[in-house]
């Protein structure tokens, strides 16, 4: 690695240091970029504090039993035990509800992000922008503004939007009480979310698309790419590899938050006979309905561990190193 | 060359009328609280229920503007609350992320490859997932019931700095050891170089953080005991609690939630050109 930064390198010693050497050589270069330090204190500090601590703490209140305001015990990995062996509701709603909300939104948001990228690059560059402004303006308005909307467009009776409209056409007889049946909730949880997943992953994706050689389509073509499937697969995503990355840990990210979506719909913490009970409500429910804080924190844990997973399969798709 | 153009340009009517009315239905949303905020008291309980509205009246803001009694907090104080939270997370978020992602880009120094694998990992970080210890650190600190309650975690934000690093990398390293063999200081070459070239990012990173600090409700529920100190995206969160069962208040929820959504609009509008100058830079590689 040759010193092509501002700092100039200290010069080389002849023979090996000692470790004391060493140990001072350290310190002169610690007190050489001190300014360094100076500059990344504030962000790490905070960094430290509201991230890395948080996320340890996680880690060591799971093996913890404790309510928030008594003695913190040590009860080893039972929290993980009852949580796979015991816990009857996280095994037969949280769980398979997650996998099929996070298999939809994420993946699915995802590929839908791309796809409406695409299709934008390909409209002429004068109305681009509008089109941009329509797809990104409901992750924009985040989701506790567009909740008002939700609860009007699947009100459960004759006057809400969607049964009216259903109604209209014949498709139902009577009124669904889209919200509150278990069999819908999580239907509308999943349309709600993907209608919200065009975020700044979809920004990305765009510019990525702009930084495409266009020269590359022209060598393409001339190589024998016959179809614009060929051209996506072949140059455009290649490409675009750095801003598909950024997206899609982008995704998980997003897909992770959308767990308050139940609740904003519903109005309450636990849905009706846990229909939308996501792995986050459920760490909501033991945290701040019944405090059982050691065994919530081991949930997150796994929630935490599940995530990371996500993200190395995303790097292992469109990294270009293998670091983490 | 002509038959090749008009090839281009069918594909591209097609295209343009499908795609149409495909974003026409994404931007439903947007038009029903559009017309939902304008709707006096009356027209919400039409039948059949309209989307648009047909007498628009400005009545559902001045009730939240004006009409502060019935409520132990006014409205104006979650509104002053959310502009005071988000201007200093802002200004805070920026600076910070500036200095640290100048020196990350730019210099060399021991433990450099461990935070910027740090930062990497926690681009993933969601706040929510861990939501247990940030409260009990918050209130160890004590800073429970203040703004910093509110700011301090939102300075940590990792996408920032990853974003900035990636833009500050492309600026030339002669540029900023020119300044230097003129006698600038470390403090003048980043107030006066780098923070004005890398405007774009710092664009950027504002439409972020200010959605993200604007739209937050976690800090209100979690942080903050006090009704005083409490923000607007709380408040509009504790409207629709309550609209599951009712119509009545929707009209009001609507205006709250437009006013939630008018200025994130505006501020990307402003800035939306520079967000893509600045994603084309910031991919990870």
């Amino acid at each position: 690695m040759n010193n092509t930064e501002l700092t100039p390198g200290i010069t080389k010693l002849g023979r090996p240091p000692s470790v004391g050497a060493k140990l001072r050589q350290f310190f002169a270069e610690i007190k050489r970029d001190a300014f360094v330090y100076v500059f990344l204190a504030p962000f790490l500090i905070c960094f430290l504090i509201f991230i890395v601590v948080p996320v340890c703490m996680a880690a060591l209140l799971g093996f913890t039993s404790y309510d928030g305001f008594g003695s913190l015990r040590f009860i080893g990995v039972s929290n993980y035990i009852t949580l796979f062996t015991q816990d009857v509701i996280f095994l037969t709603k949280a769980l398979p509800n997650t996998f099929l909300f996070a298999l939809i939104v994420g993946p699915g948001g995802y590929l839908l992000s791309f796809l409406f990228a695409w299709l934008i690059q390909q409209l002429p560059l004068k109305i681009r922008d509008y089109y941009t402004l329509a797809f990104y303006a409901p992750s924009m308005a985040g989701a506790v503004a567009l909740s008002v909307v939700w609860i009007a467009l699947f009100s459960g009776d004759r006057t809400g939007y969607l049964n009216q409209f259903l109604l209209g056409f014949g498709f139902i007889e009577n009124p669904i009480i889209w919200l509150q049946k278990p069999e819908y909730l999580m239907k509308v949880m999943i349309i709600v979310s993907l209608w919200m997943s065009f975020s700044v992953g979809f920004l990305a994706m765009l510019a990525g698309l702009q930084t495409v050689n266009r020269e590359l389509y022209e060598a393409g073509r001339i190589d024998g790419i016959s179809n614009r499937l060929q051209e996506v697969f072949y140059i455009t995503l290649p490409s675009m590899k750095p801003q598909m990355l950024f997206s899609a840990v982008m995704t998980i990210v997003g897909t992770l938050k959308a767990g308050s979506i139940s609740t904003q719909l519903t109005g309450v913490a636990v849905t009706p006979q846990y229909a939308g009970h996501l792995v986050i409500n459920h760490i909501d429910d033991y945290a701040f309905i019944r405090f059982e804080l050691g065994y919530a924190s081991a949930i997150s844990v796994m929630l935490l561990l599940v995530s990371y997973f996500a993200m190395r399969f995303a790097y292992r798709l469109f990294g270009s190193k293998e670091e983490l | 060359m002509i038959r090749k153009l008009r090839r281009v340009t069918s594909f591209q009517v097609m295209l343009v009328t499908a795609f149409t009315a495909l974003a026409a239905f994404m931007s439903i949303p947007i038009i029903f609280i559009l017309n939902h905020a304008f709707k006096p008291q009356s027209e919400l309980f039409l039948f059949p229920p309209r989307i648009f509205v047909q007498d628009p009246s400005f009545r559902n803001f001045e009730i939240l503007l004006l009409h502060a009694s019935n409520a132990a907090v006014p409205f104006t104080r979650y509104l002053f609350n959310s502009i005071v939270v988000v201007a200093l997370t802002l200004v805070g978020v920026i600076v910070v992320s500036t200095m640290a992602a100048y020196v990350i880009a730019k210099y060399r120094f021991h433990f450099k490859g461990l935070i910027m694998g740090m930062i990497t990992l926690s681009l993933m970080f969601a706040p929510e997932t861990v939501s247990i210890p940030r409260y009990l650190i918050i209130s160890g600190l004590h800073i429970n019931d203040t703004y910093f309650g509110h700011i301090l975690p939102a300075l940590a934000s990792p996408v920032a700095v990853f974003m900035l690093i990636g833009f500050i990398s492309q600026i030339p390293n002669e540029l900023l050891e020119a300044a230097k063999i003129d006698g600038a200081s470390q403090l003048g070459i980043f107030t006066k170089m780098v923070l004005p070239l890398s405007i774009p990012a710092i664009a950027t990173i504002s439409i972020l953080t200010f959605q993200g600090a604007w739209g937050d409700v976690e800090p209100s529920t979690l942080f903050m005991q006090s009704e005083t100190m409490r923000t607007l995206a709380f408040y509009v969160n504790s409207l629709i609690s309550g609209l599951q069962n009712s119509v009545a208040g929707q009209n009001m929820a609507a205006a709250a939630g437009l006013l939630m959504f008018i200025p994130n609009l505006i501020i990307f509008l402003l800035f939306q050109k520079r967000v893509m100058e600045t994603m084309v830079h910031s991919g990870i590689k």
